[in-house]
């Protein structure tokens, strides 16, 4: 019980810190610039593609500087000669086209690489145990991916609190306009944010694909969690990000791993309700069954009891 | 929404000729593949109105509207199941009426959740409820019936006035009816004191608010209306494939009706119509020919959004002045030189692209290809060279190009001016 206990939180917190890279760049976007990249999982999917392609040729290390520099580039291109061409037309027209992208990536992967996945396997140099949690040996390439992804929210929060740049960047998360009063050019700064962030989307999916299955389906699912990441964190908050990314980590990675049904409660309070129909659909399903749905539910509790999330400074 | 071309007495004459063909269509295409086709347009055509009236009427961005058209048709499949084994004496051509009250039920649950908010926030909710429907589906079996669906009969209901809905030609005049009676439903919507207010609550919400109404009613009206004609098209969609799945709710297929409203015209009451036309043939012609066809969708989709936010409909009303002033002829040499140039850029970029999905998804058929009228051999590397160039040569000749036809459009609109007083 407590070796179970020990290894799901270890997992949990990997899982949360790789939501946490996806969704530091997805609020960072949403609080500065007001869209909502529905690409950011999409270029996660194509980091951990480009990831595998590089690193057969050249191995895994160029590949992990590699991949998110191309990434990087190709969001920063992206918003100069994309999003900023909609931007006249509103939000709606600026969704509307990262919807646009995202479906083009999918099918794009999808012709390059073909419809299933591909087998994109750790790394020889960290394919090994690093350490026995309780009698069970645990992989030291998940370690690395913990370490990567506390280094990214160090350095982001550096990067954010001791900087010029990050001074900007805050600034005009809370008044874009005014900041370009001042003279900043904050066209530049959006197009750098929406870089950097489709970088460490590309990161993510380079150091993620080998864990989590590099395939088409890999952006799907991911990009809704993401959403209800950010907004259960609070808009434009990094630390909020950080919570609700380890919160929702944590709660799917434990739902998993419960067995137990409403109808197991309800024996064991001797009730003998909800029969028959679709409440035996209800009473039989188990916690592990309704994993996928729990950040879904989390988002529409926290859209009635708190609609800013937990550090946001606005409502949604 | 303005409607320009359609209104009045020569608006009128165009509805009653589009209803006139729709229901002589069999008479001139008598065959059978062609008739499940014009059902499922029919269907895809009330779908796609029904969520202009979100998108287009009210402003709400929705990623989630197959979830009404979904519930809505497994509700049909298990009231047409109702009725067949408790031998209820109502016909199966009213189901999509009760499918509709579904729709409009789920949308007054989800729709308190997710229209206090506009924009992006509404946007990434319905996302999030369109997310939660489509996990749920899987886990609550007896409703949804897990990976396979649930099926139905729909003969198994009365026989009403002759009315069996054995033959899909009486499935087909059945959709007609229903698509007549939403259309005119919907179009109605736009005139009442409501569908009136929804447009200023898209265009300002704030002032809307200041005069006195709460926007957040009138979007959940909306929503309501709109969830309720997206009932009526998944209960049709029941009674036509006797079969609803898991698939019918999931986001690909919300996806897929926001991109057929979108490319048909969201300003215009007529233009999710012709979106729903072209995409669903587009759909059906592609499909059989290329495995690229998604992509080519999605490519169509955004030079939409990034070079005509008005969709087809929009282009139409824009031709209809010249047209009107007889100034039409000084367009076409324009348009012929410019989408030459095109053509020749997108021969270019659709043979790169075939050839790449022939190496990667068709390989083992060899390394031919068939390519318009061409055999292209994928391991020639000047096979690749050539299309590369037309590629390139086609952008750059319609890059030059273009301002012939932005000089043609501006002496027009300079007449067009001069023309009136």
């Amino acid at each position: 019980m407590l070796e179970q206990l020990a290894i799901s939180t270890l997992n949990g917190l990997i899982y949360g810190m790789l939501l946490f890279m996806l969704a530091s760049g997805l609020t960072l976007i949403f609080g500065m610039m007001g869209v909502l990249n529905l690409a950011h999982a999409a270029m996660y999917m194509l980091g951990a593609y480009l990831g595998y392609q590089i690193s057969k040729t050249l191995g895994f290390w160029p590949a992990l500087f590699l991949a998110p520099i191309a990434l990087g580039i190709g969001g920063a291109l992206l918003e100069r000669y994309g999003l900023r061409t909609v931007h006249p037309h509103g939000h709606i027209a600026e969704l509307l086209f990262t919807f646009g992208v995202a479906f083009i990536i999918q099918e794009a992967v999808q012709m390059i690489w073909g419809r299933i996945g591909v087998p994109y396997r750790i790394p020889a140099e960290l394919d090994f145990p690093l350490f026995r949690l309780f009698d069970t040996p645990y992989p030291a390439y998940r370690i690395f991916l913990l370490v990567i992804a506390v280094a990214i929210f160090v350095g982001l929060f550096a990067v954010l609190s001791r900087t010029r740049i990050g001074l900007i960047i805050r600034a005009a998360l809370t008044n874009p306009g005014m900041v370009g009063m001042l003279g900043h050019d904050v066209p530049r700064v959006f197009m750098l944010v929406f870089g950097a962030g489709a970088g460490l989307a590309g990161l993510a999916g380079v150091i993620g694909g080998p864990i989590f299955v590099t395939s088409p389906s890999m952006a799907g699912t991911l990009g809704a969690i993401l959403f209800t990441v950010v907004v259960i964190g609070g808009l434009g908050s990094v630390p909020g990000a950080l919570v609700a990314s380890l919160l929702i980590g944590l709660v799917q990675t434990f739902a998993v791993v419960l067995d137990v049904s409403l109808s197991d409660l309800l024996n064991v309070m001797g009730v003998n309700i909800l029969r028959g129909g679709i409440f035996d659909d209800i009473r039989h399903t188990t916690v592990a069954q309704i994993a996928p749905i729990l950040p879904y539910l989390m988002l529409l509790i926290m859209l009635v009891v708190r609609p800013r999330g937990f550090f946001g400074s606005r409502d949604v | 929404m303005i409607s320009t071309a359609l209104r009045g007495r020569s608006g009128a004459i165009v509805w009653i000729l589009a209803i006139g063909l729709a229901l002589l269509l069999p008479e001139f295409i008598p065959s059978k593949a062609a008739l499940t086709k014009m059902c499922l347009i029919g269907i895809a055509i009330i779908f796609a109105l029904s969520y202009n009236v979100l998108l287009g009427q009210t402003g709400l961005l929705s990623f989630g509207h197959a979830v009404y058209f979904g519930v809505s048709g497994f509700a049909a499949i298990h009231i047409i199941n109702l009725i067949g084994r408790l031998q209820l004496p109502i016909p199966v051509f009213l189901v999509p009426l009760m499918a509709g009250v579904v729709g409009a039920v789920f949308g007054l649950l989800f729709g308190a959740l997710s229209t206090k908010r506009h924009g992006t926030a509404f946007a990434m909710i319905s996302l999030a409820i369109a997310e939660l429907v489509a996990a749920s589906s899987l886990i609550l079996e007896t409703f949804f019936g897990g990976e396979s669906g649930v099926t139905t009969d729909r003969s198994l209901g009365p026989s009403f006035l002759g009315i069996d809905l054995v033959s899909q030609s009486q499935v087909y005049y059945l959709i007609v009816g229903w698509g007549v009676v939403s259309a005119g439903g919907m179009y109605a919507f736009t005139r009442t004191p409501l569908g009136r207010l929804a447009l200023a609550v898209r265009d300002n919400p704030e002032r809307a608010e200041f005069i006195g109404y709460s926007t957040r009613m009138i979007r959940l009206l909306a929503f309501i209306v709109s969830s309720f004609f997206a009932g009526i098209a998944g209960g049709l969609a029941a009674i036509n494939y006797e079969i609803m799945t898991a698939a019918n709710l999931a986001t690909a297929a919300s996806g897929t009706v926001l991109i057929m409203t979108y490319i048909g015209g969201v300003g215009y009451f007529y233009g999710p119509i012709i979106g729903a036309i072209v995409i669903s043939l587009i759909q059906l012609s592609l499909s059989d020919v290329t495995p690229a066809w998604l992509l080519y969708l999605g490519i169509l989709f955004i030079v939409t959004v990034l070079f005509s936010p008005t969709g087809i409909a929009g282009l139409l009303e824009r031709h209809l002045p010249p047209l009107r002033a007889g100034l039409f002829h000084r367009l076409i040499p324009s348009y012929l030189l410019s989408g030459a140039a095109g053509l020749v850029f997108c021969a270019g970029a659709v043979a790169l692209l075939e050839m790449n999905y022939h190496v990667t998804l068709n390989a083992h058929e060899g390394p031919l290809l068939r390519l318009f009228w061409l055999t292209v051999d994928t391991t020639q590397p000047m096979a690749w060279v050539l299309a590369m160039l037309t590629g390139v040569v086609g952008f750059f000749l319609f890059r030059k190009t273009w301002p012939y036809v932005a000089n043609a459009w501006s002496d027009v609109d300079m007449r067009l001016r001069e023309s009136k007083p």
